[in-house]
């Protein structure tokens, strides 16, 4: 995968700055590596603010064919569209800086109940993914490595690559017509089905989270419900993640095999199987560890898809509804969620890798 | 457990392989023909057993999506925006019969000749996708890791924050920036193909930055130096033909994500009109409310095409990446029979 290779390209730069240096500095790391985020979504949330405006105010957009010019001026002043673009730049940012986030225009919402409802939604998904990635990756990858060269290892490559190169959306059409219309056990799309729907109204202080709320009513058709309508989209985004996994595995393992401990440790008589659980695997996922980062954003990317394949009402969906109404307000609240989301994840990420391998601070 | 392990796990340098062996296949690709020292060819000589029949699989799709992007309107049947000949309209939703191969959409289109059209974008869009964020990044990353400094910091700090992002939405930000959303065959590709450059430029940059800054401090670029090489030439001869050994699997990686990334724009509806131009998303998105009522021939085959480009893209550059890394090559003499048979 290219997210290894350009983190190893990129690492030899950073280490040899810190090399003078004690080796004592990770509070410092984490501190500098939490700075860091700032900068971060604060270039993507300029970028697409201006990209966003580069085509002409929401106004314009949303009701320019249907309003006189006159009515059309008098609208953009009222949403202060007139002033200079840096003007208002300034102003969003002093909004989000206060937490607000602005309302859409489409339906009139806070963007921050977009965010925590469409947020849950995706955070739900995304999570069952990984599972699901994780549940196929690791053992396969494994048992890859194992095999190398042999008919496992090249089936498993195959169909690592084949899940490469298959679309979400196109594994989420496949199973929709295999699982929920030729069989008919899983339902085509959506979160929850009516009825659920009628269940979970009925819940006093709902969460976000249907799961959660499932179980805290304890109703096990409800449970079912909201399970059931997450097992394809989970699979099909769980399959993408999982080919890759299955390959950084692989990879990994096949190096960390090669390895003189792993001869040593073999010559002393360890069995083949501890050999590849134990003494392999776990060095094998440092880089998988890190490559999670990426894949979050990646797996985030995917969720677009895979929530509009499946009719699943979270972020990525919202997003590209609000961007078909041209809604800027919300495009930018979901944007800069996302990109929240992503910085955190990597900061996360690294800290990990930073406790692992003392090499990778500075 | 790992604080044991001094050796770096997973980044591809060749250290500690037996060069040695791999002598006698390196003077024999050296003497060869300049045809059979091309790039694939050369590879394909020296692969053998799965790693062969991967790479000559990739190049056999490769070839197969380039003919046809080449002989379209001599391979498809119909228009890709017709919905009738002269005997009459199409009808919609027809199962596949003799007349329609693969049968018709929903909006009364030939399901096969919009497969074969489809070609044509997905080549196009490929082609001016990863030439232009070629260009753009490599100028970048050879720029930034050369003069460093301030303008190193930021643009490595703007690459970071681009890359980390999920790449499809950027994708789709710039496609509404650039085309405002739809719009006709060639300013759709490329604005598809602009949108994919954004995303795959940091890659690029960084990559190649990274390549520059280790070469920077090689002693053949200090002897440059001291001779009086201006900057231009330094970076052009010295740095650049160096630093460009690890672009061919970014190139088809990006190549066949391009692919990937102009069929989810279309999908989501962010891409090129159906009249204009054919392409696989867009027929995948009205395929999808078919495959609620059981059409199962409007969604699988577009879907297919795009499995099928992209696979024999991945191929190729997977195994051009795999031969030319000691530690994943397949070796030519094995120690047991059995591997040598896989």
């Amino acid at each position: 995968m290219t997210a290894t290779d350009e983190k190893g390209a990129s690492a030899p730069s950073a280490p040899r700055r810190t090399r003078q240096r004690s080796s004592g500095g990770l509070g410092r790391y984490i501190l500098i590596r939490f700075l860091l985020i700032i900068p971060t979504v604060l270039i993507l949330m300029t970028v697409v603010f201006f990209l966003m405006r580069i085509t002409g105010d929401p106004i314009t957009a949303a009701l320019g064919g249907r309003l006189t010019p006159a009515e059309l001026a008098a609208r953009r002043a009222e949403a202060g569209y007139d002033r200079p673009l840096i003007v208002q730049y300034l102003d969003y940012l002093g909004g989000v800086v206060r937490g607000d986030f602005g309302t859409t225009y489409t339906d009139r919402t806070p963007v921050s109940e977009i965010l925590t409802t469409y947020g849950a939604a995706t955070f739900e998904l995304v999570a069952y993914s990984v599972v699901v990635a994780l549940v196929i990756g690791v053992p396969l990858g494994m048992l890859a490595a194992r095999t190398r060269d042999r008919w496992p290892d090249a089936v498993l490559r195959i169909v690592a690559i084949l899940g490469y190169a298959t679309p979400v959306f196109f594994v989420g059409l496949l199973l929709k017509l295999v699982f929920s219309v030729g069989l008919g056990w899983l339902p085509v799309a959506g979160r929850i089905s009516t009825s659920g729907e009628i269940t979970m109204s009925r819940i006093l202080n709902p969460t976000p989270f249907y799961l959660l709320d499932a179980l805290r009513l304890g109703d096990m058709a409800l449970l079912r419900d909201v399970l059931s309508h997450a097992v394809l989209p989970a699979v099909a985004l769980g399959i993408l993640t999982g080919g890759i996994f299955l390959r950084l595995v692989r990879t990994n393992m096949i190096g960390t095999l090669e390895m003189q401990y792993i001869e040593s440790a073999r010559s002393r008589g360890v069995a083949e199987s501890r050999l590849t659980t134990r003494h392999a695997l776990r060095p094998a996922l440092i880089p998988i560890i890190t490559v999670m980062g990426m894949q979050i954003a990646m797996m985030l990317g995917g969720a677009v898809l895979t929530e509009t394949t499946f009719e699943w009402n979270g972020l990525g969906y919202m997003l590209a509804q609000y961007m078909k109404a041209r809604d800027y307000v919300a495009v930018q609240g979901i944007v800069m969620m996302l990109a929240v989301i992503v910085a955190v994840s990597n900061f996360i990420v690294d800290v990990i890798a930073a406790l692992i391998d003392p090499r990778v601070r500075y | 457990m790992t604080l044991s392990n001094p050796e770096p796990v997973g980044d591809g340098n060749a250290a500690g392989t037996d060069l040695a062996a791999e002598a006698p296949v390196v003077a024999e690709t050296a003497r060869s023909p300049w045809y059979l020292r091309l790039p694939v060819l050369s590879h394909l000589r020296r692969s053998v057993g799965l790693q062969r029949g991967m790479l000559i699989t990739g190049v056999v799709l490769v070839a197969g999506l380039l003919l046809t992007a080449l002989f379209a309107p001599l391979l498809a049947p119909y228009g890709f925006a017709a919905t009738s000949d002269a005997a009459g309209p199409f009808g919609t939703q027809r199962p596949p019969s003799a007349a329609h191969p693969l049968g018709t959409t929903v909006t009364g289109f030939d399901v096969l000749s919009r497969v074969i059209w489809g070609t044509r974008t997905a080549v196009a869009v490929m082609v001016c996708a990863v030439a232009a964020s070629l260009f753009v990044g490599v100028a970048l990353g050879l720029l930034s890791g050369y003069i460093g400094g301030w303008l190193d910091r930021v643009l490595v700090m703007l690459a970071d924050a681009i890359y980390a992002f999920p790449s499809l939405l950027l994708a789709i930000v710039m496609s509404i920036v650039i085309s405002g959303g739809q719009s006709d065959a060639w300013g759709g590709i490329l604005a598809a193909a602009l949108s994919i450059t954004v995303v795959f430029v940091p890659q690029y940059f960084r990559v190649i930055r990274a390549e520059v800054v280790r070469l920077k401090a090689e002693p053949f670029v200090e002897a440059a130096k001291v001779v009086g090489t201006g900057h231009r030439r330094i970076m052009g001869t010295h740095l650049l033909r160096n630093a460009t050994r690890t672009l061919p699997l970014i190139f088809t990686l990006n190549a066949s994500e391009s692919i990937l990334t102009l069929a989810a724009l279309g999908f989501l509806g962010f891409g090129i009109e159906p009249t204009s131009a054919s392409e696989w998303g867009y027929d995948l998105n009205r395929a999808m409310s078919d495959a609620t009522s059981g059409i199962w021939w409007t969604g699988l085959f577009p879907g297919l095409a795009i499995v099928l480009a992209v696979l024999g893209v991945t191929l190729v550059g997977e195994s051009v990446n795999d031969l030319n890394d000691p530690r994943l090559r397949t070796r030519r003499r094995r120690r047991s029979p059995r591997r040598a048979r896989a």
